[in-house]
């Protein structure tokens, strides 16, 4: 089976996993015992209000009717997700604007967790059953039982309260939110289009002779074919230097946001703003990180200790090959691959420890989203949270899989 | 390893049943003491906000969890296993509608999930339980599915077929059992996480009511304000009970499992 056709059968089998998904969160939220417009009123139950309400809701109608609107709200661009019991408002628009926050915090520390993992997985088998091995084995299973929020809190309180080092918890507030999606506004700079491009122009030359220095290493004919290549060296170079000078000269013309903080920021030529993201982002993504690390740890070990005892290894170390180059070099790119699979697994536990996290440090994410509105009965705004939870974890199941049959072609077998 | 885990989870299990005895005050008693006064002699574990001895608390906080995460993994076991040897030995169209149901099941966030099924169950001990079982189930299904699909195809299986035992007689006798030691060492690990997802639960505000009974869930999440404050005597010794406990589960499966499948260990 080619590389193309694995893909499209795996799209094609996520297609039944996505409906089952949206079936199985309609059926907990509205057919399961526990009706949400009488769970939202609680012990205070007007009639008239609860019909109201369920009106307004679209909740009197037949549960299938109201299954098939569900699903074709769901299938609009943009999605509709529901009202709010709150206020009657479409919940998209807080969903979609919550969500980056909740995926730059996952990014982060799913990042976090990996590096912890390589590095003391690999530290570990390298002393395998040597006390250093034992630590590291002990800490992979610690971090794995404490609950999530309590580490969050003691974080909290030794780096933010006791040295000060980081903030307690917030980061985005409501006014920062900026709107989310990939906006681009591209202004005119104030000294014209001609400047960047002519400015650029040493830079476009510089690209021109980088380019023939490597087309002569590599041993390239330089009449036409390598004076052709350093030319389009040439002009892509100039371009997009006189892309980014043009960037800088118009501060504030060129906006580019996509709700990803540290990303936004760095964009902007912001190194301030990029400082206070990361600053906010540390103790959250750090907590996440290290629940999380015990996993790979253990994983990135057993891994490293099976590969180093094969042939290649051996015959590497026979060669008078480095240890560190033998580790680090060879053994670690073979112990890689199941790393990437456990990232993929490990996603969903990470988003449901990161509503934890966001709970404890008020991050304001789709987890914060989710708790806020438990404690505000607010059960259709739950459901819409968890819809949006589910699909994205299919949608990285789905790019890590075919990332995987990209990188290992046996699985496409 | 085994030991050790099943040392810590016992003797949590004893304190708990004994709180009752061993407990200086009633858990429940307001102002015993001074609110927010620090460990002491009188108050080892200090007490909380309603002046509430925290040794107390810790002493009887376990019940809860424990009850919850015997419930859940006894509602694993009485759905994931029946279904998922159904699934694997009858094969067919149930097997496909089963695996298809089960791996959307696994592929959600469980957190997520049981927060979602929670929200809508209300509160109590079987509720809790109850959401906490649905995420779990999966593993238990496709455990005992990929298990079952091996041994069916051993020749041993083969053997007892062939001098005629029945369909039920091959399942219950000659397979299952192959199949327990992998569902002990998943119970185990389950169990841990069980604990630590009620505990998530509790935080989230989907524990059982306040105030009951004592519950180291609540207690932490209760101390977390006073925690920034200063106190951190409130959450700090609910939070390493329920490490203990989640630590000991853990223990107890990783030690299980190499005990089980020797093969596994380097």
């Amino acid at each position: 089976m080619g590389l193309r056709s694995y893909i499209t059968t795996r799209i094609i089998l996520t297609i039944p996993m996505i409906m089952l998904l949206l079936t199985i969160v309609f059926v907990v939220v509205r057919v399961l015992p526990g009706d949400p417009v009488l769970l939202h009123f609680e012990k205070y139950e007007d009639p008239e209000a609860v019909q109201a309400m369920r009106r307004r809701l679209g909740m009197d109608k037949p549960l299938i009717i109201q299954y098939f609107e569900y699903l074709r709200g769901l299938f609009n661009w943009p999605p509709d997700l529901g009202k709010s019991m709150q206020d009657f408002q479409p919940i998209a628009q807080h969903i979609f604007s919550a969500f980056p926050a909740t995926l730059e915090l996952a990014i982060y520390s799913m990042v976090i967790a990996v590096i912890i993992g390589l590095l003391l997985g690999v530290r570990a088998s390298r002393s395998y059953n040597k006390p250093l091995d034992h630590i590291i084995r002990a800490f992979g299973t610690i971090t794995y039982a404490i609950p999530v929020f309590f580490l969050g809190m003691i974080l909290q309180l030794t780096f933010g309260v006791g040295l000060g080092w980081f903030p307690t918890g917030g980061g985005r507030t409501a006014a920062e939110m900026e709107p989310v999606g990939l906006t681009l506004h591209l202004g005119i700079p104030a000294e014209g289009f001609v400047s960047p491009l002519l400015r650029s122009l040493p830079a476009g030359l510089a690209f021109w002779v980088l380019g023939l220095a490597v087309l002569r290493w590599k041993h390239v004919k330089f009449w036409r074919k390598g004076f052709l290549i350093s030319l389009s060296a040439f002009f892509v170079g100039w371009l997009v230097w006189a892309l980014g000078a043009w960037y800088f000269m118009c501060a504030g013309g060129l906006h580019v946001s996509t709700g990803l903080y540290t990303i936004d920021s760095l964009l902007e030529g912001n190194i301030a703003k990029f400082a206070q993201a990361v600053r906010y982002l540390f103790l959250p993504s750090l907590t996440l990180g290290l629940v999380l690390c015990g996993v790979f740890i253990r994983m990135v070990r057993s891994n490293m200790l099976e590969t180093l005892r094969l042939d290649f290894v051996t015959a590497g170390r026979a060669r008078g090959l480095k240890e560190r180059v033998l580790v680090y070099g060879y053994a670690l790119r073979n112990a890689f691959l199941p790393v990437l699979t456990m990232m993929g697994l490990q996603f969903a536990a990470l988003l449901g420890g990161a509503v934890l996290t966001e709970t404890t440090f008020s991050w304001p994410g789709l987890g914060g989203y989710i708790s806020a509105k438990i404690m505000q009965r607010d059960y259709t705004a739950i459901q819409g949270a968890v819809v949006v939870f589910g699909l994205f974890v299919a949608l990285v199941s789905l790019v890590v899989d075919v990332l995987y049959a990209y990188l290992d072609p046996r699985i496409r077998l | 390893m085994t030991l050790i885990g099943l040392v810590m989870v016992l003797s949590i299990v004893v304190m708990t049943l004994l709180a009752p005895w061993i407990s200086p005050h009633d858990p429940n008693d307001i102002n015993v003491g001074r609110p927010y006064s620090p460990p002491s002699f009188q108050f080892p574990f200090g007490t909380n906000h309603l002046g509430q001895d925290m040794l107390s608390r810790v002493f009887g906080g376990g019940a809860i969890m424990l009850q919850v995460a015997f419930l859940s993994v006894l509602f694993c076991l009485l759905a994931g296993v029946p279904i998922g040897l159904l699934a694997s030995y009858a094969g067919g169209i149930f097997d496909k509608i089963s695996s298809l149901v089960m791996d959307s099941l696994y592929a959600f966030p469980g957190l997520v999930l049981a927060i979602a099924i929670a929200a809508m169950m209300g509160r109590g001990v079987v509720n809790m339980a109850l959401s906490i079982a649905v995420v779990y189930v999966p593993s238990y299904f496709r455990i005992v599915r990929s298990q079952v699909l091996t041994i069916k195809e051993l020749p041993y299986t083969e053997a007892a077929r062939a001098t005629g035992a029945k369909g039920h007689t091959i399942l219950f006798r000659y397979i299952l059992p192959n199949v327990v030691p992998s569902i002990v060492v998943l119970a185990t690990v389950n169990f841990a996480d069980a604990i630590l997802t009620s505990a998530g639960l509790t935080f989230i505000g989907l524990g059982v009511e306040k105030g009951e009974v004592p519950d180291w869930g609540w207690d932490l999440t209760d101390g977390r304000a006073s925690l920034l404050g200063g106190a951190w005597w409130i959450a700090t010794f609910p939070g390493i009970m329920i490490i203990l406990l989640a630590l000991g589960f853990t223990l107890m499966g990783e030690g299980l499992s190499e005990l089980l499948n020797p093969r596994l260990e380097q």
